[in-house]
């Protein structure tokens, strides 16, 4: 069985794993609604900007942005250290995927509020974070968790450039004791820990907020 | 008294459908105009011509002070919509907000007014639209009627000088339409300037000062409430006659 100390590393390394995905939410939150809002912007330069990036980031596989996040930017001088790198490998990919994701709840929502928002005098822009926003992420509400689920499990790529999250530790751990099976199966109850809250959340937020779509 | 809406030889069309076809009419200060017309002769069309939703091709609109031109700026459309209220068929409501924010939305970021000053304000149209307990209530837990009557309230919160009803009734049973033309005819009362699309002929002839009749997108026949009982033309006599 595992040792009080193989756990507590354990433990740590969740912590490491949770922390990943939380500056992947936040950031790659933030970077995306910037992304989902040029994508559906009047000017066409911004919306080519947001296209071609997502167009780049979806085709690129996040492993091989975790390494050139970290072997590739310190070739160009950039010494990230690994947990450096991996955020910003993590915030870039999920920035990409939560703008496209957010884009579609934009675009869902009905004509008729605009012009509702317009009617009302506000002003373009007040119509749009007032009235379109809210709403636009509302219906994506599900999608949006469904993919923050998948960033958690996406962060053990980060094992590959040696920051030690869940993933790395307890390959290290097995090369060690050799019981892979223990090992391998309390990591996954670990991930599942994290995971289930968000889908459970997922369940609530659609109940919740879709009133506006029942 | 002069005109605060004036519509002179408006045309519009969509590609190749002429929908407005040189339409000409006056709304007087304080009054109540009617249009009246068959699916597709274009009043609510020219409706939202009236407040800049579509963009007239020819003509001239002129709406409290604002000349709509082909060419209208999105500046000018700001400045026409703080002077002038609308409510859809579909009510609109924002599905995100409580009634009472809904109403108070415009008021706090248009108007600038404060939030207990808004509130106050909100909570007096509310009452005016028979809904005072409803504040604290979302949209989708209303009925069709009560919505409809939020979304009157929500316009009549920003002090329209005119205010706009395209169909407002059509999606309504008929105990629920009764409920909202009540608080449209108190309007008419309190000397609120309205004009409204509608289908409800007895309201029509019972509140409008004047009401129109539109075919084929011109204005075929207008006149006072009487004008339903002795029609001119065969199109307008047709129509009532259906209605009637």
């Amino acid at each position: 069985m595992l040792t009080t100390f193989q756990m507590q590393a354990l433990l740590t390394a969740a912590v490491w794993t949770a922390g990943l995905s939380l500056i992947a939410f936040v950031l790659g939150g933030a970077v995306g609604l910037l992304i989902a809002v040029m994508r559906v912007s009047a000017n066409r330069v911004l919306r080519g900007i947001a296209f071609t990036y997502i167009q780049i980031v979806q085709g690129t596989p996040l492993l091989v942005m975790m390494m050139l996040a970290f072997f590739g930017l310190s070739i160009l001088g950039f010494d990230l250290a690994p947990f450096t790198a991996a955020s910003f490998a993590m915030v870039i990919y999920s920035s990409a995927y939560f703008g496209e994701i957010w884009r579609g709840g934009i675009l869902a929502v009905p004509k008729t509020q605009w012009e509702a928002a317009e009617c009302l005098a506000l002003h373009p822009v007040q119509r749009f974070w007032l009235v379109i926003i809210p709403q636009g992420l509302r219906i994506s509400t599900p999608p949006t968790v469904g993919f923050m689920v998948q960033i958690v499990k996406n962060t053990s790529l980060a094992s590959v450039i040696g920051v030690a999250e869940l993933t790395y530790t307890s390959k290290l751990i097995n090369n060690s004791t050799f019981q892979p099976f223990i090992i391998f199966s309390v990591v996954a109850v670990l991930y599942f820990c994290m995971c289930y809250p968000l889908a459970w959340w997922s369940r609530k937020l659609e109940d919740k907020l879709n009133v506006a779509h029942r | 008294m002069s005109p605060i809406v004036k519509l002179n030889n408006v045309s519009k069309s969509f590609g190749s459908l002429h929908v407005l076809q040189g339409v000409s009419f006056d709304v007087a200060a304080g009054s109540v105009v009617a249009i009246i017309g068959r699916s597709g002769s274009g009043k609510s069309t020219a409706l939202r011509c009236i407040n800049g939703l579509e963009k007239i091709n020819s003509g001239e609109i002129t709406v409290c002070n604002h000349h709509l031109h082909h060419d209208v700026t999105r500046a000018q459309l700001r400045a026409l919509h703080l002077d002038v209220g609308i409510v859809f068929q579909s009510y609109n409501l924002f599905p995100h907000l409580t009634v009472g924010q809904n109403i108070m939305l415009a008021p706090r970021w248009v108007r600038k007014q404060s939030k207990p000053e808004a509130r106050e304000h909100a909570a007096e149209v509310l009452r005016k639209v028979g809904l005072a307990e409803k504040f604290d209530a979302y949209p989708e837990q209303l009925s069709g009627g009560q919505q409809q009557r939020v979304a009157i309230a929500r316009s009549l919160a920003m002090e329209p000088k005119l205010m706009l009803f395209d169909e407002v009734t059509s999606a309504l049973d008929p105990e629920l339409t009764g409920e909202v033309l009540k608080v449209m005819e108190s309007l008419a009362r309190d000397g609120m300037t309205m004009v409204l699309v509608t289908h409800e002929m007895a309201f029509a002839r019972g509140v409008a000062d004047k009401i129109v009749f539109m075919h084929q997108g011109r204005v075929w026949e207008e006149g006072g409430g009487e004008m339903l009982s002795a029609p001119q033309t065969p199109e307008l006599r047709q129509f009532v006659g259906n209605g009637l």
